[in-house]
This record gives C-alpha cells, sequence and structure tokens, in this order.
C-alpha cells in the first residue's frame, strides 16, 4: 500500500511540476491543482497508513490509543482542501481575465516570436 | 485572562469584523467605507502601541512571565492553538499597523475607488498579518498566510490594466506553488515529531532519534523554502520586482510588510526549532542563509542600478533589504539580530514611504520619458488620467515639487544607510555587532563576515547612486509649465512615515535598548517554551465537577 500511494503522489507531483513550467495559463492551473492533489495525499499519509481505524475516539470508555488513526492530519487535509479549491477557483478567473484582456492564453501575455 | 488578556486576539477579530462588515456595504457608498476603514486601521494602531507597552513592561519584572499566551478555545499548549504576543510580535504589529494607516490614508486621495472591495481586501489581508505574527502554532500560521495571501491577489489586481493582470498571475502562481511547499514542510515536520505547536516543537526536537533528523531536517528546508520566497531570498526572487512595481502605490506600500513576514517567520522559527537548545539539529539552515543572503544583497544592488523604472528601483531595495536580514539571521548573534531588528523597521517604513512617493513624483515626469520604463502600462490611460484630475478635491499644496523634492532626497539617505537619518543607525548598529568579536569567542571574524559588510556598504552606495540619478531625472529635468497637483492627504502619509524614521533616529537609544532585548529574549528560546507550555486554561464558572 506504502508503494502505490508514494507512486501516486510521486506521480501527481511531478506531473504537476512539469505542467507548472508550461508556458500556457491553462497547463499553469492544472499544474497546480494536480501538486495540490500529490500534497493532500502527502499530508494523509504523514498519519501513517492504518486501515480500519477510526480516527475519533470513543467517549467514556477507556481506550487504547495504539488502535485509532491520527485524526490531525485528516483535519489538515480539510483545510488544505478546502483553501486548495478557493485558491485554484481564484486564480482560474484571473487566468480568463488576462486571456480576455491580452487575447493570449500564454503566461506572459504574448506570444512568443 | 481578564479584559486586557483579551485585546491580545483584537488584531484579529477587529479587521476581521470590519471587513465582513464592509463587504455588506453597497460599493457607491465610499465616504462610509473610508471611514469605517480608516477607524479600523486606527484601532489597530492603538491595539498594537497598547501591545508593544505591555509586552515591554513584562520582562521588566525578573521571572515573571516574559510573553503573553491566549489559548484560543481554552485547551493547554500542545492540544490547543495559541496566540503568543512577545516583543518580536508586538514589534511586528506595530509596523504593520503604521504601515496599513499611512497606506490606506494614501489610497483615499484616489485609489480606494479604482476597483471593487478595496477595504474588505486591505482589512482581511491586516488579518492575516496579524494573524501570523501572533500564532503560536505551525497549521495556523499556514492558514493565517493564505488569508493573507487571498486578500493580496486581490490587491495586487487592484485598478485593473493588462500589466497588473500578467504580474498578478505570476505572483499567485509563484505563492500557490509556495503554499504546497509550506504543507509539505509542515506534514513532514507533524509526521516525524507529533505536533504542530511550535514550542511543543522546540521541546521535541533535540529527542528526535538519529534516523529520523534527516526527515526533520527536510521538512525545515522545505517549509523554510515558502518563507524565502515570501521573503525574496536569490533566486526565489525573480517574481517580486515586477509584481511590486505593477501593484498600485498604497498596495504595494503595505506589500513591503510581506515579505517581512518570511523574514519574521524564518526568524522567528530558526532560532526557536534550530536554536541552541536543538542539540545536534543546532544552527540547522544558518549557512544557507548567510550565503543566501548575501547573494540576494548583490544581486538586489545590482537591480537597483540596473532599474529604469523608480518603481522597479523600489521593489529590488526591498531585496537588498530582505537579503540584509536573511544575512543578518544567519550570523546566530543576538548583537546581529538586535541591529538587524533595527534595521527591518527601518527599512520597512523607508521603503513603504517610498513607494507612496513615487506615485507622487512621477506625476512630474515628462511622460515621453516614461516610454523606456515598464511603469508606463502600469500608470494606466490617459484617459483614467483625464477623470482622476477632474475628480481631485481638497486643497493642492503649494510648493509641491520642494516638497516632494525633500521627500525623496530623504528616502535616498535613509536607503543608503547615511546619517542622520535611521538607515544610518539601523546599518551601524548591524555593522558594528558584526565586526566587533564576540567576547567569548576569541578575536577572529571570518571571512563570509567581512565579505558581508562589504555588500552592505556597497548595496548602500549602489542605492545612492541610483537615487540620486533618479532625483536630477525627475527634479532637475526642465518641466513644462506642469507642476503636478498633490494633495495633502496623498504627502501627509509619506511625511509620516518619514517621520517616524527620524523619530527612531532621535530616540535611537530607546528603540536599539527594545531591539536588544528583544534579541535576547529570541536567542534564550526556554523562556518561550515555558510561558506557552505552562498557561492554564481558565476554569469554567461554576463547572460542574467530573464524574
Amino acid at each position: 500500500m506504502e508503494l502505490v500511494l508514494a507512486i501516486g503522489i510521486g506521480v501527481l507531483t511531478g506531473s504537476g511540476v512539469w505542467l507548472l513550467l508550461r508556458p500556457r495559463t491553462f497547463q499553469v492551473i492544472i499544474g497546480l491543482s494536480l501538486i495540490g492533489y500529490g500534497v493532500n495525499l502527502f499530508i494523509f499519509s504523514m498519519g501513517r497508513l492504518r486501515v480500519n481505524t477510526p480516527p475519533v475516539l470513543q467517549s467514556g470508555a477507556l481506550v487504547n490509543p495504539a488502535d485509532y488513526a491520527d485524526p490531525i492530519p485528516q483535519a489538515l487535509v480539510l483545510t488544505a482542501i478546502v483553501i486548495g479549491f478557493a485558491t485554484t477557483a481564484l486564480f482560474l478567473v484571473v487566468l480568463l481575465v488576462s486571456r480576455g484582456l491580452t487575447g493570449s492564453d500564454h503566461v506572459d501575455g504574448r506570444e512568443p516570436n | 485572562m481578564e479584559t486586557a488578556g483579551h485585546l491580545m486576539i483584537m488584531p484579529i477579530v477587529l479587521p476581521l469584523a470590519a471587513g465582513a462588515f464592509l463587504l455588506l456595504l453597497d460599493e457607491r457608498r465610499h465616504v462610509i467605507k473610508a471611514v469605517i476603514s480608516i477607524v479600523s486601521a486606527l484601532a489597530l494602531m492603538v491595539i498594537a502601541i497598547a501591545l508593544l507597552r505591555s509586552a515591554d513592561n513584562a520582562t521588566a519584572s525578573l521571572g515573571a512571565a516574559t510573553s503573553s499566551v491566549y489559548l484560543l478555545g481554552n485547551w493547554p499548549a500542545p492540544f490547543g492553538i495559541v496566540l503568543v504576543l512577545d516583543r518580536l510580535s508586538a514589534l511586528m504589529l506595530v509596523l504593520t499597523g503604521v504601515l496599513a494607516l499611512a497606506s490606506l490614508a494614501f489610497s483615499l486621495a484616489r485609489w480606494h475607488k479604482g476597483g471593487p472591495h478595496f477595504h474588505t481586501l486591505f482589512q482581511l489581508l491586516l488579518m492575516g498579518l496579524n494573524g501570523a505574527f501572533l500564532t503560536g502554532d505551525l497549521f495556523n500560521l499556514f492558514v493565517f498566510f493564505e488569508v493573507l495571501l487571498a486578500a493580496s491577489y486581490g490587491l495586487v489586481l487592484h485598478g485593473s490594466g493588462p500589466l497588473r493582470v500578467k504580474a498578478g498571475l505570476h505572483y499567485i502562481a509563484v505563492n500557490l506553488a509556495a503554499s504546497s511547499l509550506f504543507l509539505i514542510g509542515v506534514s513532514l515536520i507533524y509526521g516525524v515529531t507529533g505536533t504542530l505547536n511550535m514550542a511543543d516543537l522546540a521541546q521535541r526536537i533535540p529527542a528526535v532519534p538519529a534516523q529520523d533528523r534527516m526527515l526533520l531536517e527536510a521538512g525545515a528546508a522545505v517549509l523554510g523554502m515558502a518563507f524565502l520566497v515570501k521573503a525574496g531570498m536569490w533566486p526565489l526572487s525573480f517574481w517580486l520586482p515586477g509584481a511590486y512595481s505593477a501593484a498600485a502605490a498604497p498596495v504595494a506600500a503595505i506589500f513591503v510588510i510581506l515579505t517581512k513576514v518570511g523574514v519574521y517567520v524564518l526568524l522567528r522559527l530558526s532560532l526557536l526549532l534550530f536554536g541552541v537548545d536543538a542539540g545536534a539539529t543546532a544552527g540547522f539552515g544558518d549557512s544557507w542563509l548567510l550565503f543566501g543572503g548575501m547573494a540576494t544583497i548583490a544581486f538586489g544592488a545590482i537591480g537597483v542600478l540596473a532599474s529604469q523604472a523608480v518603481s522597479r528601483l523600489a521593489g529590488f531595495s526591498i531585496l537588498v533589504s530582505s537579503g540584509t536580514l536573511l544575512a543578518a539571521i544567519g550570523m546566530a548573534d543576538a548583537r546581529v539580530t538586535a541591529g538587524a531588528l533595527f534595521y527591518m523597521v527601518s527599512s520597512t517604513l523607508t521603503i513603504g514611504a517610498f513607494f507612496l512617493l513615487i506615485e507622487l513624483v512621477e506625476r512630474v515626469q515628462d511622460p515621453a520619458a516614461h516610454v523606456l520604463s515598464v511603469t508606463m502600462e502600469a500608470y494606466g490611460d490617459e484617459m483614467e488620467e483625464d477623470v482622476v484630475e477632474q475628480e481631485e478635491v481638497g486643497v493642492a499644496i503649494p510648493g509641491t515639487l520642494a516638497v516632494l523634492g525633500i521627500c525623496f532626497a530623504a528616502c535616498g539617505l535613509l536607503l543608503a544607510g547615511l546619517p542622520p537619518l535611521s538607515g544610518f543607525v539601523g546599518k551601524f548598529a548591524l555593522l558594528t555587532a558584526m565586526v566587533r568579536p564576540d567576547p567569548a569567542g576569541g578575536d577572529v571574524i571570518a571571512g563570509s563576515t567581512w565579505i558581508l559588510v562589504a555588500l552592505l556598504i556597497l548595496s548602500g552606495l549602489s542605492a545612492l547612486i541610483a537615487t540620486m540619478r533618479a532625483g536630477i531625472q525627475i527634479f532637475w529635468a526642465p518641466i513644462e509649465g506642469t507642476v503636478p497637483r498633490v494633495q495633502i492627504l496623498e504627502i501627509a502619509p509619506v511625511a509620516f512615515l518619514l517621520t517616524l524614521c527620524l523619530l527612531m533616529t532621535v530616540q535611537g537609544g530607546q528603540v536599539l535598548r527594545y531591539m536588544e532585548a528583544t534579541a535576547q529574549y529570541l536567542h534564550s528560546p526556554a523562556d518561550y517554551l515555558r510561558d506557552v507550555l505552562s498557561t492554564q486554561p481558565i476554569p469554567r464558572p461554576n463547572a460542574p465537577r467530573d464524574k
């Protein structure tokens, strides 16, 4: 499972970085989104990969923390997803404005000669 | 934790409430929006000064808590998020408040009508800044970072125009990538240590087993990259001059503090996490900061000389300032840190005033002289100019050119670090601390220190040459009967910031004493740890006993 996840994160981030370095704004935004997914998976994996372990403790009873998954990375991922979504939407608007103002989808606002 | 204790959270709550309320008002009600915004900024500055005084007095009595801690949600430190107010964060709050007030007042002359929701974005930016300075939790820092960045994305586009949109596009892309690095760094550090509270982290780092240390250092390095992008260290800084010179003048002025957020976090974290008590990882990253800072100074100084437009000159001055601060942090010496703090305050005020002033002096310049410079595009088309001319109300000050010239000369002196203004005091404090050998460490001064000293002096020279050249072009060029109209509302913030620099010179001893106390405190992180981790939650009134 670790290997699959690691390869997944690597592929997402690698493709994201490649797209981020491309000259078209649409490629940049897709690249940033892919990096965002990779990073979110990475945060999640920092709580260690566990199967069949709930993150929320039972109230009242005395529990063994080893039977539970670390809830903090899951909470962090939620925050990161929300923030990433908002900033991607904002970037999308700027992208459209740039396209409208310059008539080009190049990141520098003009076609290279 | 009575009313005085709750004052600590006001720098976050007040701009949030003001910003949210401004959103409800119709966009056409300029006056009421401006009043709310300026009252909020004024209140923030007063609160920040009150907090600074309390932080300064707290340390006067020995043995007492040296920093106040605010438990959000009333959970004790490693489990809940805390706000920590010490001398450094109080200083940054005051700096933010002063700069915000000046740029907001400046924007009221015309810029605040240049696009929708200017005041809301401005207040949210202040909220993010104040939160980033106050928080004692790494992930909370990320959240406040995103708040201030999201607001800054809106502000950098304020006024619109192709050049701003292009610069904004680059700015947003770079900062989104940096935010990803921030998250990777934070989660790596969490994966190794199992905590996000800064004080708890500092406590656990010496106990990290040797096989995990590399992972921890990798996490810290990735995290550091995010802040270095923000602070503009070479080679992560190519976005900065373009974005800052394209932004509207009041926006660029408040953005000067954004680079200082990166510097602040690096200063805090490098001394807290990798300070004297950190065991095997002590001093991690210091040489990177030192040499990176030196490269940044060199790049900035060359950029200052090469700038055609004055606003790009100001952008590169920010890089010089950042580089100086980063190199000073890399020295990891309490006396150097004290000088660096003084320099930081002085240079932030100066460059803020300079960005505001540039907009005014560019009205003097013959538009034809602009053809080469990039700023021409940023300045908007002729149509916009005409509309603004008609809109202007208030008294145009007499002797405009004389006043502008004096302000410009003062900015030049401050940037170059020449006497008699505070730029000189700051640089002098830095240089003396560097070349005065440590009484404990023998008489040897490292070669890198000499290079840094030389770079600092050369960067001052390049700033002097560049501002003199720009001054000659602007003020000695023949003016064809068009003395610019400058409102009092526009020149007053510039004068306010420059007067503060003057005050810092006159009260130099007092200010330096405060900076030295701050630096001493930062270099002995044990106090911070004790204060944060020992703060107890407030017991609930009539709390039912357990069971």
